[in-house]
């Protein structure tokens, strides 16, 4: 690298915002991706994704419900976390956590509840002793399943999903919002970001479900859904093209404009972000799910239902790594190029460590084991829940 | 005992005259006449006295008052000669934890092409060695860096909880007892000078020594350097000399595109100083 390009300010050298800090933007991602998804069913009233409308919003739920612990963990002070909802200083973009998180998981609970109610009322009411204990509870002493009342909660679904569409894409909007509004690093500051964020969001939340719902599939022994499967890689591929046009728009635009930052970031992605942009975010991420979902959708009429899946199936996993990475480059990548604008430092993310790759790998694991108890109360998909009757 | 003041009642219950007595003096017999209020503050584990200083914005056990000040800071950048006395005097003063700095000196160096090579080896702290850059020199200078305790701070605006905070007198300060650690301040900072202390766990930036300025002394760093480079005062003295250099003199701030309004001022810059 060029010797002017050398100089980081002194207490640059410490990375303070590392991987659980890529983890929230990511997990809060896939929660606001998975309750678009759901909406695809509960608001716009598309038949072909029935079958995913309920499990969707259990999985925007497990994983919402783990969304504080990277925040938690990273904190220098947890137990003094609660203070943000406490006394929170409303100058402060962080402050609007507290109020937007359990907006978001007050709707997201509700609307659960609605859309569940009738199957918890039934179980309640045919399982005996112990087993029905849970759903009594969950009743919250209302059994009235009547047509009637049936058609009260179906109306409130809807009020209740078209409230949680802002709600999610606030929560997670938000989260792109904390980062472009730090006028202070050229690598975030834009008002792209939260766009870039969102769009991401959907994309990874479309992308956890395709793969989801096929690994249910194999594991329950069901068919999958064509019409569902072609809807879904429909979307996720119209999301990933608004997606990474937005994060090449951003980047042309400051290489173009000839912005006083491109001369740090222009190295920034090309020599410590080689890998994990170039490769990892734009080649692997994105060219090659571009061309795969191309594929599903351009050829569907010739394609095997099992070659569909397949493409769907690989172009999400590669999707998913993608909205990974470009979570990184944004949050690691800022902190790599110092605030001097004249140097780029190391970052070597340890594994043991309190912030390191392990306990982000089991903060990561855990949505999917909340999900699993979650799917297992509350079976979300017809054939167990038509066994369960 | 203290005397306490003569119950004003021979005029309608006012208080003929108010300069009778300091303020101090007065808070002082008040709580003693109230065991009452005594006893709850001690339950709530304050002292009664430093609960009512506090009240009042008062720095409690000094008669310091933060409205009656508002600090600057000049750094003469002709002045400095990068011996590092400054940094070596903040981290003992403010017990500074190895390899993070409330200030640091960076040294500019600078080819008739106007190609600059800028360092700071452990943050000057031990002075800068003779190097070699591999091209003409044609000129080189010192830049001590600290918190510019802006008056417009982002830091303090996105601090989730207000442990940032800005008080009367300019001074930006963090209330290590409120703050939670969540580094949102380091990365709103422009120019590097907050970190988290790994062993506190809570964010801290030069403080121009607070606990001394309070009591009238000058911060360590200004203290320790040989040649004058860093001035210390109060705009609201007239008489104070750095009051003549920000009104008087050509003055520069750091990064002022960022429009965060510094109040650490600089003599001598040189444009590619950031």
């Amino acid at each position: 690298m060029l010797p002017y390009l050398q100089y980081t300010f002194p207490n640059d050298i410490h990375i303070h915002w590392s991987i659980m800090i890529v983890m929230y933007p990511y997990i809060t991602g896939l929660v606001a991706g998975a309750f678009i998804v759901s909406s695809f069913y509960h608001v716009f009233q598309k038949k072909e994704y029935q079958p995913i409308g309920r499990f969707a919003l259990l999985t925007s739920l497990a994983f919402l419900l783990c969304a504080t612990l990277p925040l938690l963990n990273h904190l220098g002070h947890p137990e003094r976390a609660l203070n943000i909802m406490i006394t929170p200083n409303f100058s402060s973009a962080m402050a609007g956590f507290g109020i937007l998180y359990t907006s978001y998981l007050v709707v997201l609970i509700l609307e659960i509840w609605l859309v569940f109610r009738k199957d918890i009322v039934h179980f309640a009411t045919t399982y005996k002793g112990i087993r029905a204990l849970p759903y009594r509870i969950l009743t919250l002493g209302v059994y009235d399943v009547s047509d009637e009342a049936i058609k009260t909660d179906h109306k409130v679904i809807t009020i209740l999903a078209t409230i949680g569409i802002p709600s999610a894409c606030l929560l997670h909007g938000y989260v792109g919002f904390l980062f472009g509004a730090v006028k202070a690093n050229p690598w975030w500051s834009t008002p792209l970001m939260p766009i870039i964020f969102l769009f991401s969001a959907v994309v990874s939340g479309i992308a956890l479900l395709i793969i989801l719902y096929q690994l249910m599939a194999i594991f329950r022994g069901t068919e999958v859904s064509q019409d569902c499967v072609r809807g879904l890689a429909r979307w996720l591929w119209y999301f990933q093209i608004q997606t990474v046009t937005l994060e090449l728009l951003e980047i042309i635009t400051l290489s173009y404009e000839r912005n006083e930052a491109w001369e740090i970031i222009a190295p920034l992605l090309t020599t410590k972000l080689a890998f994990s942009f170039i490769s990892v975010q734009m080649v692997l991420g994105s060219l090659i799910p571009f061309i795969l979902l191309m594929v599903t959708v351009l050829l569907d009429k010739y394609l095997h239902p099992k070659v569909r899946n397949s493409l769907t199936f690989f172009a999400s996993i590669l999707l998913l790594i993608q909205v990974f990475a470009m979570r990184w480059n944004v949050v690691i990548g800022g902190q790599i190029m110092s605030k001097s604008l004249r140097g780029l430092r190391d970052f070597h993310p340890e594994f043991l460590a309190k912030e390191g790759i392990l306990p982000a790998m089991l903060i990561f694991a855990l949505p999917f084991v909340l999900l699993y108890f979650l799917v297992k109360v509350l079976p979300p998909f017809e054939k167990e829940r038509q066994l369960a009757s | 005992m203290l005397k306490l003041p003569s119950a004003p009642q021979s005029n309608g219950g006012k208080i003929e005259d108010e300069d009778a007595i300091s303020r101090r003096e007065f808070l002082t017999s008040a709580l003693k006449m109230a065991p009452s209020v005594a006893l709850f503050v001690g339950l709530m584990r304050v002292s009664p006295l430093k609960a009512a200083e506090q009240a009042l914005g008062m720095i409690p056990g000094t008669n310091y008052d933060p409205s009656e000040h508002l600090f600057a800071y000049v750094v003469d950048i002709n002045k400095c000669i990068g011996c590092g006395m400054c940094v070596k005097a903040c981290a003992l003063e403010n017990k500074v934890p190895d390899h993070f700095f409330r200030t640091w000196i960076e040294r500019y160096v600078v080819s008739e092409k106007g190609e600059v090579i800028v360092e700071s080896p452990d943050g000057g702290i031990n002075g800068f060695k003779p190097m070699t850059p591999g091209f003409n020199v044609s000129k080189s200078y010192f830049v001590p860096k600290l918190c510019n305790h802006c008056a417009n701070t982002p830091c303090s605006q996105v601090c989730p909880v207000g442990a940032s905070y800005t008080n009367q007198d300019g001074a930006v300060l963090v209330d290590s007892k409120r703050c939670i650690g969540c580094g949102y301040c380091v990365q709103a900072c422009p120019f590097g000078s907050r970190f988290i202390n790994p062993l506190t766990r809570t964010a801290e930036k030069c403080t121009w020594c607070y606990h001394r300025i309070t009591k009238g002394l000058k911060p360590a760093c200004v203290e320790a350097c040989p040649t004058g480079a860093r001035l210390f005062g109060d705009m609201n003295n007239e008489r104070d000399p750095i009051r003549k250099i920000v009104t008087e003199e050509h003055i520069a701030v750091l990064q002022p595109e960022k429009l965060t309004k510094p109040r650490c001022y600089y003599l001598g810059f040189d444009k590619e100083t950031r």
